[in-house]
């Protein structure tokens, strides 16, 4: 059982998520374009490639090292067993996130958050609730252009954040933030698919770990 | 140097724990119930001399009622014996599993049962619109067959909240409530009729259409037709006979003796007035409570619904708008205390 846990640990990419994306999937799927440059967070211009017409271009080089950083995160949690929230407030794509943590076999919240699901979630739920232990934004920030009120209670509650950043979000209190375009669908269809194949890889191979171990 | 005694104390701290809410019932415990409920069911049978394999719930509430008989107004008060699941409301139980996993993907919403139910009806929207998309593509014509519109409802709020075993607000349910009035809407949402039906219920019918019994004959072939007729306390039934002079017979009495005052009378005559068929019914009548001018009113009544049968519609449209045909709401109103009367207060001194 040790040997189950501490194994994917001793290398880089166990799960070999690099093999997942290119660069050229990344510009495909528009996930270089940010907002305009009035839009601009401060704590994102280290992300931003340039500025051209007024809108913000992301660094793709940077996103693809905090991507693969981020995903081969999630595949050791989901290695692990643990619980995935996926979070986003955009209307538009709240089907395709609830159907995406549908497919992988976790937990979605695309809805109106209320304020004590997370802080105050032993009188909410019930007694012995287990929270989280990895939430996923797929947007960071809700219907009024706020940042997500789940990142502070995530960051209170010692769960650990992986967030899709877009040119107007504060990456701050993110553990693995993401630089990239959350806006269009195309870009947030490339993000769940990605999530979905790591998720389902890393909970195969821990499928087989256990299964090989039995043998023995 | 001395030590000095710190003082302790040795008393727990209490916390002061809320109130929990409705009892929640274990399975266990419910489980145990409905085996009670069997082991009670059977020894009632052998007390009353039943079959216990053939004794049903009926046969259960007539022994109970029999054996304890209770006079309490409120049928819900008086002693039951009913399965548990009719008694104990239907509870959550926990939603997650030994390893700590919720098994609703949407249970850290909160809400899981209703928003799984718009993630449902949103899925069956794009389901609908992609086949659209398809006819479109393929050029074959929207089918629009005409819903009927008015003949259902959709489940109230409460309803909702029985189906979903969850709590919601106005603002939840208008939401659901939109949605599925969205998929409606959409030319080919026959697609989803099944799930549709799920959330809607028919109307009752509403206007109840008054039979109007077709005249009887009598041993000497005249024909006559029955109405009844009540005014406050007062009920009466009346047989009209056609052919008939004017005549008529109040409880074996003429209508002179027993209504000397001639208010009652008007009253009495006014449905024949109306028909301008003075001369040309028998009337026999027969009469019980109330008082003289209640039981005018009742008679009055019951004439007017016995002669319907002798008349066309148009003339029976007539008789009810001039309000012929409609019972009298007015029932002596009750006495409230701290009061004199229904209306009068006691006199108001200044000091």
């Amino acid at each position: 059982d040790d040997k189950l846990l501490s194994e994917p640990l001793s290398h880089p990419d166990f799960f070999n998520v690099k093999e997942l994306f290119t660069l050229k999937d990344l510009f495909d799927a528009r996930v270089h374009l940010g907002h305009k440059k009035g839009c601009r967070h401060r704590f994102m211009e280290p992300y931003i490639f340039g500025c051209r017409l007024d809108q913000d271009i992301i660094d793709l080089e940077q996103t693809m090292q905090h991507l693969q950083l981020a995903l081969n995160f999630t595949a050791h949690i989901a290695y692990r067993k643990g619980i995935i929230l996926f979070i986003s407030r955009k209307r538009q794509f709240c089907h395709l996130v609830e159907r995406t943590a549908q497919g992988c076999g976790e937990y979605a919240h695309t809805r109106y958050w209320q304020g004590g699901l997370l802080t105050n979630a032993h009188i909410q739920f019930g007694a012995g609730v287990r929270l989280p232990d990895l939430i996923i934004f797929l947007s960071s920030l809700n219907n009024v252009f706020h940042p997500h009120v789940a990142i502070r209670d995530a960051a209170k509650m010692n769960i650990p954040t992986v967030g899709v950043v877009d040119t107007n979000c504060n990456p701050s209190l993110i553990t693995y933030p993401i630089p990239g375009n959350d806006d269009s669908p195309s870009a947030m269809e490339l993000y769940c698919k990605l999530f979905r194949m790591t998720i389902i890889r890393a909970k195969d191979k821990r499928r087989q770990s256990e299964a090989v171990e039995e043998l023995r | 140097q001395m030590l000095r005694l710190i003082y302790t104390t040795t008393a727990v701290q209490r916390k002061n724990v809320g109130a929990s809410g409705p009892a929640k019932y274990t399975e266990a415990f419910i489980k145990k119930q409905i085996e009670e409920f069997n082991l009670g069911k059977r020894h009632l049978a052998n007390m009353m001399g039943e079959d216990p394999e053939t004794f049903t719930q009926e046969d259960i509430d007539r022994a109970i009622a029999y054996l304890f008989p209770s006079g309490l107004f409120d049928k819900q008060a008086r002693p039951m014996m009913k399965h548990p699941t009719e008694i104990f409301p239907e509870q959550r139980k926990i939603q997650w599993g030994e390893d700590g996993r919720p098994f609703h993907f949407l249970f850290y919403t909160g809400k899981q049962s209703y928003y799984s139910l718009m993630h449902e009806t949103y899925e069956k929207l794009l389901n609908v619109e992609k086949y659209q998309d398809q006819l479109i593509a393929q050029d074959l014509p929207l089918q629009k067959e005409k819903r009927n519109l008015a003949g259902s409802r959709w489940l109230t709020k409460i309803e909702l909240e029985e189906m979903l075993l969850e709590k919601l607000s106005d603002d939840d349910y208008s939401r659901f409530i939109q949605l599925l009035e969205k998929l409606t809407n959409l030319p080919c949402s026959d697609i989803e009729e099944k799930y549709i039906q799920k959330f809607s219920k028919e109307l009752p019918v509403q206007m109840q259409k008054v039979v109007i019994e077709p005249l009887q004959y009598d041993e000497r072939g005249v024909a006559f037709s029955t109405g009844e007729g009540r005014r406050k306390t007062a009920r009466a039934t009346v047989v009209i006979y056609d052919n008939g002079t004017g005549k008529m017979t109040v409880n074996g009495l003429d209508v002179l003796h027993y209504f000397p005052v001639l208010q009652d009378r008007e009253q009495l005559l006014f449905p024949f007035q109306f028909l301008s068929r003075i001369g040309k019914h028998d009337a026999v009548c027969t009469v019980s409570g109330g008082g003289r001018s209640a039981q005018a009113g009742a008679i009055r009544l019951a004439c007017a619904k016995a002669l319907r049968s002798f008349v066309t519609e148009k003339e029976v449209e007539f008789m009810r708008q001039a309000g012929l045909l409609t019972v009298d709401p007015r029932v002596k109103e009750r006495k409230k205390p701290g009061q004199e009367g229904a209306r009068r207060k006691f006199t108001w001194k200044k000091r």
